[in-house]
């Protein structure tokens, strides 16, 4: 009896989760009338629009993995190696984003830098850096755990012990075996960088985001194509987490625990 | 002089001193263990030998040079630590040839050395595994293998077995000396096993509350502790409060009964003193001339397997000591009277 209710509201919360995704499938093939056809993604794909803005938002996210990698990665090495008792501090900082919603961040930042000397409101840079604070908390999160999973101090100890610099400290012991956090932690920031709106509309930037919300107010079929392909490439990039994770060099918990 | 030398080595964290005026002398070949209990300084000094952490004062030399501010990873230390730390990353064969890449060896030179190390600690089988696939025991003897591999002028261990279950860890003990003497590298070996301690080493460094106590041959310390620390800290001891009778001669006397300790004790009649017994050196035998004899009334025995312990009581004073176990051995009664006999160098005086 009990099996049978876990069973129903598994089912009630798969039916809830599921069926919206199935009308959206549903709608978004039914661009031609009388026949499911994928002429919407089909329009979506080959809209120079879409395909500008789809890389431009592809870019950013590029540049923003990039830089919140070298910002964030030696930065919770070395509170993890030299200033733990800064990790308190680091995870309130980390957090502010959450706090803080992205409206607020982006008159901010036009206010401080849309006159000179500080003019940097017609660059992308000022685009990366805001998609840096917006991915901190989620990359910050991931290298964090990552690190908490392995004895970061007695592993760089060792590794200089037997002659080995910061180098080849850092490329040859800490960051493989950080590779699946780093990974979530790269997977989580394009997820967030490729759909976001508010801080790409306010800058006035062709990204993907501002493109999705104009489509979505003027077109029928084609957000829904629009809807389902981000889906797709969302729940693609965690699956490839999950495989790459349980590879080599993963996080295994029979490695974490040392003694066994 | 030594071969290794910690001349007068202090540390300080703000205000907080982990370790007090350390001086060493440690002989090529050596291998000397620092016992002491939890916090009283061994990780931080052999941790400033490895270069983990700079003294505040005081300098260390190996081999002739002052290397006291030389970076680790220029030292050429050999390095094992309680928690194994191989890279998870690695094969346990890459793991052992670690310190040869990074020091740009020729990959043949790398492959030969690595073989030479699998087959001294007997895992030629596991070259390819990786460290999570090797049990805890099997670990540490590949970060041993992975320290020694880059011929280091220094081995440091600390703790090395205390992650291990027992019998592992005599195993690997003896596992260690051997190949410590095999290869006559000097080694530096931390514990708070005083057992290992005096099982493992040439000397032994007994430290506490950031100093040394006492340094000497295994047999010095347990046999002539020279502080009271030592003494209660090394070994198990049965301690009796006893009234000083006459000085010079050493005269005491506990619940009316006299014997003697050592002679020309710095106390005056009347004074009570703690006087410490071996357990194991008292016997139901006068076995030798001129040994102190007490009269006792036992209370319970207590069965440790090789040993017998024995909780006797004089008058209001307790002690206890212990009979080698054999299968004739005939156990006292509880109640039973007995004289129990000890030889007069016997005593540990303690303090007052
Ligand atoms: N980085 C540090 N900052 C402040 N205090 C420290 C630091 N490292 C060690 N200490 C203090 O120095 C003292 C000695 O520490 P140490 O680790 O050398 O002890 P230990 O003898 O190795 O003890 P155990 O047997 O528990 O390992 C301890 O009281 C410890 O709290
Ligand atoms: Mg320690």
């Amino acid at each position: 009896m009990k099996r049978f209710w876990s069973w129903l509201w598994i089912a009630l919360g798969a039916v809830y989760f599921f069926l919206p995704l199935y009308a959206t499938l549903r709608f978004s093939l039914m661009m031609k009338k009388g026949e499911l056809s994928l002429l919407a993604y089909e329009k979506v794909l080959t809209d120079p629009a879409f395909v500008k803005a789809f890389v431009f938002s592809a870019e950013m996210a590029v540049f923003t993995i990039l830089v919140s990698l070298l910002l964030v990665v030696p930065t919770a090495y070395w509170v993890h190696l030299r200033l733990p008792q800064l990790k308190p501090v680091m995870e309130f900082i980390t957090m502010l984003p959450f706090v803080i919603p992205a409206i607020v961040l982006v008159f901010g930042l036009i206010r401080a830098y849309s006159k000179p000397p500080l003019l940097l409101t017609p660059s992308p840079a000022l685009l990366v850096m805001a998609y840096c604070v917006l991915a901190m908390p989620y990359m910050y999160r991931s290298v964090d755990v990552g690190l908490r999973a392995i004895d970061v101090r007695t592993l760089t100890e060792a590794a200089q012990s037997l002659g080995a610099g910061w180098p080849t400290i850092l490329f040859k012991v800490i960051f493989p075996n950080l590779r699946s956090a780093l990974l979530g932690g790269t997977f989580l920031t394009f997820a967030i960088v490729i759909g976001e709106l508010t801080i790409a509309a306010s800058l006035a930037w062709p990204a993907l985001g501002p493109y999705m919300a104009v489509l979505g107010q003027n077109r029928a079929y084609e957000p829904a194509a629009l809807a389902i392909m981000s889906f797709v490439l969302t729940w693609g990039s965690i699956l490839l987490i999950e495989l790459v994770g349980r590879g080599r060099g993963g996080l295994r918990s029979d490695q974490l625990a040392g003694t066994h | 002089m030594g071969f290794l030398e910690l001349n007068h080595i202090t540390k300080r964290f703000a205000n907080f001193t982990a370790v007090e005026n350390f001086n060493l002398e440690v002989e090529k070949g050596e291998f000397v263990s620092f016992l002491g209990p939890s916090g009283c300084g061994k990780t931080t000094t052999l941790r400033m030998i490895a270069g983990f952490e700079t003294p505040t004062s005081g300098k260390i030399i190996i081999n002739g040079e002052d290397v006291t501010y030389r970076a680790p990873n220029q030292r050429k230390i050999g390095m094992v630590f309680q928690s194994y730390a191989l890279f998870p990353n690695m094969t346990v064969a890459d793991n052992i040839g670690f310190g040869l890449k990074v020091a740009r060896k020729p990959t043949a030179e790398i492959k030969e050395r690595v073989k030479e190390m699998l087959l001294l600690i007997h895992m030629e089988e596991f070259a390819d595994r990786y460290p999570y696939q090797i049990s805890g025991g099997q670990q540490q003897r590949v970060a041993l293998a992975r320290a020694i591999a880059i011929r280091p002028t220094l081995l440091l261990l600390d703790e090395p077995l205390s992650a291990l279950d027992a019998k592992i860890r005599v195993e690997l003990r003896n596992e260690i000396r051997a190949i410590q003497q095999k290869l006559g590298i000097t080694t530096i070996y931390v514990t708070h096993d005083q057992e290992e301690a005096l099982s493992l080493s040439d000397r032994v460094v007994v430290m506490n509350k950031a100093r040394m106590e006492q340094v000497g041959a295994p047999f010095e310390i347990y046999n002539f502790p020279q502080t009271p620390f030592v003494a209660s800290f090394v070994g198990t001891l049965s301690i009796l409060n006893a009234e000083v009778v006459n000085p010079a001669q050493g005269l005491l006397k506990v619940d009316g009964q006299e014997f003697y300790g050592p002679g020309g004790l710095e106390a005056r009649p009347g004074d009570i003193l703690r006087i410490a017994l071996r357990p194991e050196i008292v016997s139901l035998k006068e076995t030798a001339a001129d040994m102190n004899r007490m009269n006792v009334q036992v209370q319970t025995i207590t069965f440790l397997g090789s040993v017998v312990r024995v909780q006797v009581k004089l008058e209001t004073s307790r002690m206890f000591f212990d009979l080698f176990n054999n299968p004739s051995l005939q156990l006292p009664r509880e109640g039973e009277n007995l004289t129990i006999y000890f030889p007069k160098s016997a005593c540990l005086v303690l303090g007052k």
